[in-house]
């Protein structure tokens, strides 16, 4: 019934008083068609030419003298072998390490502090909610600048570090990974196994560095500018959900913890993967930070592709490479996408107790057809 | 049938749009190519069109200068002229070129110049200049390129060694202990280190330990740009002598004792001695006006005296309709009295040798940057050089405990990929 009720509407529109009904419709959303395909659709094709171009940054990238040359700035950035490839693959390194900690961490803490601010115990419940959410309205550049201060060598954190007797880093000034300085190896040159081979003109050694001590700083950073936004949103779904579950799994003597993880946090569900999937793009696209706080210092630890994009286009002038970049991150961001989408896709019970679910659907099935005139 | 409808709309409204700005585009290039101005004899055009000026200025005292001086010749010439201070220069001027309207004359720095060229935004103009003999030769080969003087220099600036006179005297020091080489410099640095503070300091930077690289006879690529010789021995020689003092705490990089340039900790005391140009004078005046300092000229290395030079050039945009007011301009910009005018305005030294009596004279206490122009090195100008230098100075953040027969040798694939076989 469900699914062919708008089989029946759409025939009916063809003709009768709803004819021409289509022909409005379109009338009336032209304007915004129009802009976004002016704006949006078309600035989107050209970048993408521009990436298939050898366009140098004169005039119009349509013009006749700018002819297609392939997938020359593609292999520049992925088998140049040269400047290009290491500075692309430093740039993915870097940006790995910071989604790789940053979505998790914002996740996780968004969730924790919608579930604070959600109890109904809790007092003053207002100000926790406007404090928690209050970095994330603060514009991107201000906080960066907060941040170049309180991570200054003689800054706040330095500081505070010191009470507890801790020498801390030169924050924005490391570049020293911090997996290698837990290993103890911070700056030294690593074992030749994996030094000796290499993925994008970085070596697996440095691949493997984690991120710089600045940018755990900036890593830090982001976790507390969006764990607010995303407070909101679990907020917004906590409130939906029902005490029923609740009470009824607490009437089969379900503690707390229980509740939570397996009444709570599937009910979640939509409002974890916008948060996720809002995580990542954010994440992979982390321009404004970089821009105003290291410009990709100390020793380009803190280059993004989203960074490295701008730069090879505005500075160094290399336009179809700065869009190839720019459509590289597109896809990965799709990748990432399309994968989180997999991996958290409705399931009706987990692989472990799907036999006996399906037995009991089955039966209860076999029982109402019995029951049916 | 809807769906129907939806494409083909859709796919009509693509084609207008993508019509309309092929048909903008070509418009740009037409006007651009005749603009309604005439070419004159030497192949500028020439028109009564309003100039525009676009810069990227240190700060106010600079702005106003040229505003001024601008607005002098506009009077003068019954042309109108505007300036413009960009935020962000090369993204402002990169735009301006992809969007066909560009200013009229604007800053070229030197490692944007080869690529601007390249790509024909940028009208070498140079050799058309009245005054273009009385330019220092070594900032004509800077602005020269596949043999063709491309713009006037603007002004220039040299490094040279600033010290602090306070701390020189407590630390018992006088006017005979002046470094003169490497290893006068070694011990003086060893004398004035004392706890939270270190003798000499400057960037992470090519454009400061290049110096070193300068007066150990070292270059990263040769003199007429065409061959790159970043790993030479000279070059190992300067880093390993840098590293061993950054190592034994007597030289630091100013990040390192928390400062965000040389002038910032000379300012505030955490080195005695640093290694900057001209433009550390403004910053000393207005932020740390009680440090006293005296400027020498840096210490003589293996292979004697070296420096580096730093300028910009006055571009003139291929595209501009009134090329021979520009070319005007730019002479009236660079002729010595304005020259001395903006030298008094904003600290840089006159790119002219016409000014450069006047000048010393004017400021006698920073003749040494002056003096270092007579061995000074320039900024290397390839297109892609920007990319390799600040991949150099990367890796020159961990000199400390790298190695520099290494960093040169990667600096040397990566220049030679620029520079060309």
């Amino acid at each position: 019934m469900a699914t062919a009720a708008p089989a029946s509407h759409r025939s009916r529109s063809s003709g009768g008083i709803r004819r021409g009904e289509g022909a409005a419709g379109w009338l009336f959303t032209l304007p915004i068609v129009v802009i976004l395909g002016l704006f949006l659709f078309i600035p989107v094709l050209m970048a993408l030419w521009v990436s298939f171009s050898d366009w140098s940054g004169r005039g119009s990238p349509l013009s006749s003298t700018v002819s297609f040359i392939g997938l020359d700035n593609y292999a520049a950035i992925t088998t140049g072998g040269g400047l290009a490839e290491r500075n692309f693959g430093i740039a993915l390194r870097n940006n790995a390490w910071y989604v790789l900690l940053v979505v998790p961490l914002q996740t996780a803490l968004s969730l924790f502090l919608a579930v604070l601010v959600n109890r109904a115990v809790l007092r003053g419940r207002g100000f926790f909610r406007t404090a928690f959410y209050f970095p994330s309205v603060t514009s991107s550049v201000a906080i960066t600048v907060l941040w170049l201060f309180l991570f200054s060598t003689t800054g706040v954190i330095n500081e505070v570090l010191s009470w507890i007797g801790i020498a801390g880093p030169n924050w924005f000034n490391d570049p020293r990974g911090i997996v290698h300085i837990a290993l103890g190896a911070g700056g030294e040159p690593g074992p030749a196994a994996l030094t000796s081979g290499q993925f994008l003109g970085v070596t697996w050694w440095d691949w493997l560095a984690g991120p710089s001590v600045a940018m755990t700083a900036f890593i830090l950073m982001a976790v507390f500018t969006t764990s607010g936004t995303f407070m909101l949103l679990f907020l917004a779904a906590l409130q939906n959900i029902g005490a029923e579950l609740s009470e009824a799994a607490m009437m089969d003597g379900a503690n707390a913890w229980q509740r939570f993880w397996l009444i709570t946090l599937p009910q979640l569900r939509p409002t974890l993967f916008t948060v996720l999937t809002l995580g990542l793009i954010g994440c992979w696209q982390v321009f404004d930070q970089i821009y105003t706080g290291t410009q990709g210092a100390p020793g380009k630890t803190t280059i993004t592709p989203a960074y490295l994009s701008y730069t090879s286009a505005f500075t160094d002038q290399q336009w179809g490479i700065g869009a190839a970049i720019s459509f590289i991150l597109f896809l990965i961001i799709i990748v990432f996408t399309v994968f989180q989408r997999w991996a958290l896709r409705e399931r009706a019970v987990s692989m472990r107790r799907r036999r006996p679910y399906e037995q009991a659907v089955a039966a209860a099935a076999a029982a109402r057809g019995k029951e049916a005139p | 049938m809807k769906r129907h409808t939806a494409v083909r709309l859709l796919g009509a409204g693509a084609l207008a749009a993508t019509a309309a700005l092929v048909l903008a585009g070509c418009g740009q290039g037409f006007a651009g190519d005749s603009g309604g101005a005439s070419d004159s004899d030497d192949g500028l055009t020439d028109s009564d069109d309003p100039i525009r000026v676009m810069i990227g200025s240190s700060g106010e005292a600079e702005t106003a200068a040229v505003e001024d001086a601008v607005a002098a010749w506009a009077a003068d010439e019954g042309v109108d002229a505007e300036v413009v201070a960009a935020t962000n220069l090369s993204q402002e001027l990169a735009q301006g070129f992809a969007a066909g309207s560009p200013p009229d004359l604007f800053y070229l720095s030197t490692d944007q110049l080869a690529g601007f060229v390249e790509n024909g935004s940028v009208r070498a103009y140079g050799d058309l200049l009245d005054n273009k003999d009385d330019f220092y030769p070594s900032l004509v080969a800077n602005f020269t390129v596949d043999g063709e003087f491309v713009c006037a220099p603007k002004d220039f600036s040299t490094l040279a060694l600033i010290i602090n006179t306070t701390l020189w005297e407590q630390a018992g020091l006088t006017e005979a202990d002046i470094p003169t080489t490497w290893d006068e410099l070694a011990t003086v640095a060893q004398t004035l280190t004392t706890d939270g503070r270190v003798g000499l300091a400057f960037g992470a930077e090519y454009q400061r330990v290049g110096a070193f690289m300068a007066e150990a006879g070292g270059r990263l690529v040769n003199e007429d740009g065409t061959e790159a010789v970043a790993d030479s021995p000279e070059n190992v020689e300067a880093l390993t002598y840098v590293k061993e003092h950054l190592a034994d705490g007597t030289f630091a990089f100013a990040a390192d004792v928390g400062a965000g340039w040389g002038g910032e900790a000379f300012g505030k005391e955490l080195a005695a001695m640093v290694i900057e140009g001209n433009w550390i004078t403004g910053g000393l005046s207005a932020d740390y006006p009680d440090v006293q300092y005296t400027v020498a000229e840096l210490p003589a290395g293996p292979a004697g005296e070296g420096t580096l030079q730093f300028t910009n050039c006055w571009g003139m945009a291929a595209d501009s309709p009134n090329q021979e007011g520009v070319l005007d301009l730019v002479e009236y910009l660079t002729d010595t009295q304005q020259q001395l005018a903006f030298s008094d305005a904003f600290g840089p030294m006159p790119s002219i040798e016409s000014a450069a009596a006047d000048w010393e004279q004017a400021n006698p206490e920073l003749a040494p940057f002056l003096a270092g122009s007579a061995y000074a090195i320039g900024m290397p100008t390839n297109v892609g050089v920007g990319e390799v230098l600040t991949d150099f100075n990367a890796q020159l953040e961990s000199l400390a405990t790298g190695d520099p027969q290494q960093i040169l040798q990667t600096v040397q694939s990566n220049l030679e990929a620029v520079v060309g076989g």
